[in-house]
């Protein structure tokens, strides 16, 4: 396999794949999900809780291994691969990502809100000084007017981040709106330009394909989809489809394949698909993680998730917002009871 | 009897706040308002309602120290370090409103009788002064494990000093929730939110207690006597439903919307911390005031 690459992968089952199954990786699934993408040549692996380093907590779901251990168990298996770390400012700190430097993560992905840039300042710079390759990570995307992401991504740009995502949380852009975003980026940002998709509207596809067509050049998937809501663009399918285009991943197919079906297909309980709740975080454009919460939510209330979710998009809440949906069922709950004593 | 003179020590948003808060205290007369910039919002309302406005920083407030016996720092939490040395040798009280730490911390309805002669107090953070009261509430019932707490507050709410040192809000909280509110171990989560129009704070509290001690009637109703005794001092704060039990696990939703004095009603972090400061400061006065009837 050539060492140049077109496309830089980054695989993120072992992070956005914890919303998932609910954060309870095992060091023993991470060794051998690890070492097998190492083999097949995946240039980059994200291991952390699904809500970044620290967010083993009541309001995301707490992990069942410490994810420093599986950050370590990642690391020692691959020789090749560089293992990246995500951190949301406001939930983990620069404490939590010199511990993850330490045990050999070599590179640091900071999330904010796709407004909130400027709380990712101290992580960027932290992360620098630590000698890792940063990624400024712009969530929720679709939240916000072009002109507005691409001011935010100066900032990040300012801050020292080497890439820049567009984020699409919810699963709920349209690759229309994945092709004005990169372009615009593209146009105004100097360092690499990245895409993360979710599948909740089937479109994770369709979307890396029109961003690497505008110039992307960092792209994120999930084997198997596993990832949260209907999960990510599938890597082991990307990697198929960009060598048929002629674009170079560095990235083995069939080992790809064989992964996906042997080690990371008997980690879920169920097989990813696009479930009616999946469909509706992408259709009402809320936060992908939300799903197993919404579901929880609305059998302890005794009512339809996907109530929750629409009115959560309405409220226009964002990413980490968990808390949230208790709330929001309760008082859906409450004025349905209402509602049937008239 | 007459007043307990106050000083401000800072201009900007928050002390210009705490002006207004303090122009309706019964027991405090706000005398003075130091800043460093002239031309600032702050100052210039200091003069047109009256108080002395000094312009050159702490330096100038101490060469007339007789103008306060305690002084509120909304300053930086740098600047506060110095600050903190320059008053104390002046022998005056200090609420340190930034997030410097350097004395102890308070939350008024918490553990304010324990620090009445404390000369420099901190306020921990706006997450800190809206749930710590509830972690301490559960904890008086049945022993806290674990306290978490997640605080969202609108963007328009969160300053550049907030934004660019978040790292400060997670780990002061934290320690907070233990040191204060009593739970074993203790997690701070800050979430901004930029919805137009803005939106009020809203705090969740999750508390883990010991197994086997879970008393939901008597956590309901200590919940709620802490709601009423922060209300004496923040009156926008407010359960926002019933708390939920689920095993051992007991969930609080609260909103905290602000007075509407300087800062807008959304901004209830902002208001939370200068309402706790004013309350601090009133405690103070009573016990300065007691002393010298002795």
């Amino acid at each position: 396999m050539t060492n140049a690459r077109d496309i830089f992968i980054t695989e993120v089952a072992l992070r956005d794949g914890s919303h998932a199954i609910a954060h309870q990786f095992t060091v023993d699934q991470v060794l051998k999900v690890a070492k097998a993408l190492n083999d097949a040549g995946v240039p980059y692996i994200e291991v952390s809780h699904g809500d970044g380093l620290a967010g083993s907590s009541l309001q995301y779901g707490l992990s069942r291994t410490n994810e420093l251990e599986l950050i370590e168990a990642a690391v020692s298996v691959a020789d090749k691969s560089k293992i990246a770390v995500l951190l949301l400012p406001g939930i983990g700190t620069v404490k939590d990502l010199k511990e993850a430097a330490k045990l050999g993560a070599k590179m640091a992905r900071v999330a904010t809100h796709v407004t909130e840039a400027d709380v990712s300042l101290q992580h960027i710079h932290a992360a620098k000084e630590l000698g890792m390759e940063t990624v400024g990570f712009l969530m929720m995307s679709h939240m916000a007017p072009v002109d507005k992401l691409v001011e935010q991504a100066k900032l990040m740009e300012s801050y020292g981040a080497d890439s820049i995502y567009v984020v699409d949380s919810a699963g709920a852009l349209l690759p229309e709106g994945v092709r004005e975003r990169i372009r615009a980026l593209k146009q105004h940002v100097g360092v690499n330009i990245g895409f993360h998709g979710h599948n909740n509207l089937s479109l994770a596809m369709a979307n890396t394909l029109v961003a690497i067509e505008e110039g992307a050049t960092r792209i994120d998937g999930s084997v198997r989809c596993l990832g949260a809501g209907a999960g990510n663009t599938q890597t082991e399918v990307l990697v198929a489809v960009l060598d048929r285009m002629g674009i170079k991943t560095g990235v083995d197919v069939y080992k790809m394949m064989d992964l996906a079906e042997e080690i990371v297909a008997p980690i879920l309980q169920t097989p990813q698909e696009i479930t009616r709740d999946s469909l509706v975080l992408g259709y009402a454009g809320v936060y992908s993680s939300f799903a197993l919460h919404a579901k929880r939510a609305a059998s302890k209330f005794g009512i339809d998730s996907r109530d929750i979710l629409i009115e959560l998009g309405k409220r226009k809440v964002v990413g980490g917002q968990e808390d949230m949906i208790v709330d929001v069922a309760a008082e859906i709950a409450k004025a349905k009871s209402v509602e049937t004593v008239r | 009897m007459s007043k307990v003179k106050v000083a401000i020590l800072g201009s900007g948003n928050i002390g210009t706040d705490l002006m207004i808060k303090l122009g309706r205290s019964e027991i405090l007369e706000l005398t003075t308002v130091i800043g460093i910039d002239p031309e600032s919002d702050g100052l210039r309302r200091a003069k047109e309602l009256g108080y002395t406005a000094i312009d050159t920083g702490l330096e100038g407030f101490l060469e007339r120290p007789e103008l306060a016996d305690i002084v509120f720092d909304a300053t930086s939490a740098k600047a506060h370090i110095r600050h903190a040395k320059l008053l104390k040798e002046a022998g005056k009280k200090v609420i340190d409103m930034t997030p410097a730490a350097r004395g102890p911390f308070v939350v008024p309805s918490v553990n304010m009788g324990s620090n009445i002669e404390a000369e420099n107090i901190n306020l921990i953070t706006c997450g800190g002064q809206a749930t710590i009261p509830m972690v301490h509430a559960v904890n008086r019932v049945s022993p806290v494990e674990y306290a978490e707490i997640v605080a969202t507050i609108s963007s328009r709410s969160a300053g550049p000093g907030t934004r660019a040192n978040i790292d400060e809000f997670t780990v002061t909280t934290s320690r907070g929730i233990e040191e204060v509110g009593g739970a074993k171990k203790g997690k701070a989560i800050i979430i901004l939110n930029p919805a137009e129009p803005p939106i009020l704070m809203r705090d969740t509290v999750y508390a883990l207690v010991e197994e086997g001690k879970m008393d939901e009637a008597k956590i309901t109703q200590s919940i709620k006597e802490m709601e009423k005794a922060v209300q004496s001092y923040v009156p926008g704060y407010r359960l926002r439903t019933e708390p939920i039990f689920d095993g051992n696990k007991v969930t609080i939703f609260i909103e905290v919307e602000g007075a509407g004095d300087y800062l807008p009603k959304y901004s209830g972090n902002l208001d939370i911390m200068t309402a706790a400061g004013v309350k601090v400061a009133e405690e103070f006065a009573k016990n300065l005031k007691a002393n010298q009837l002795v």
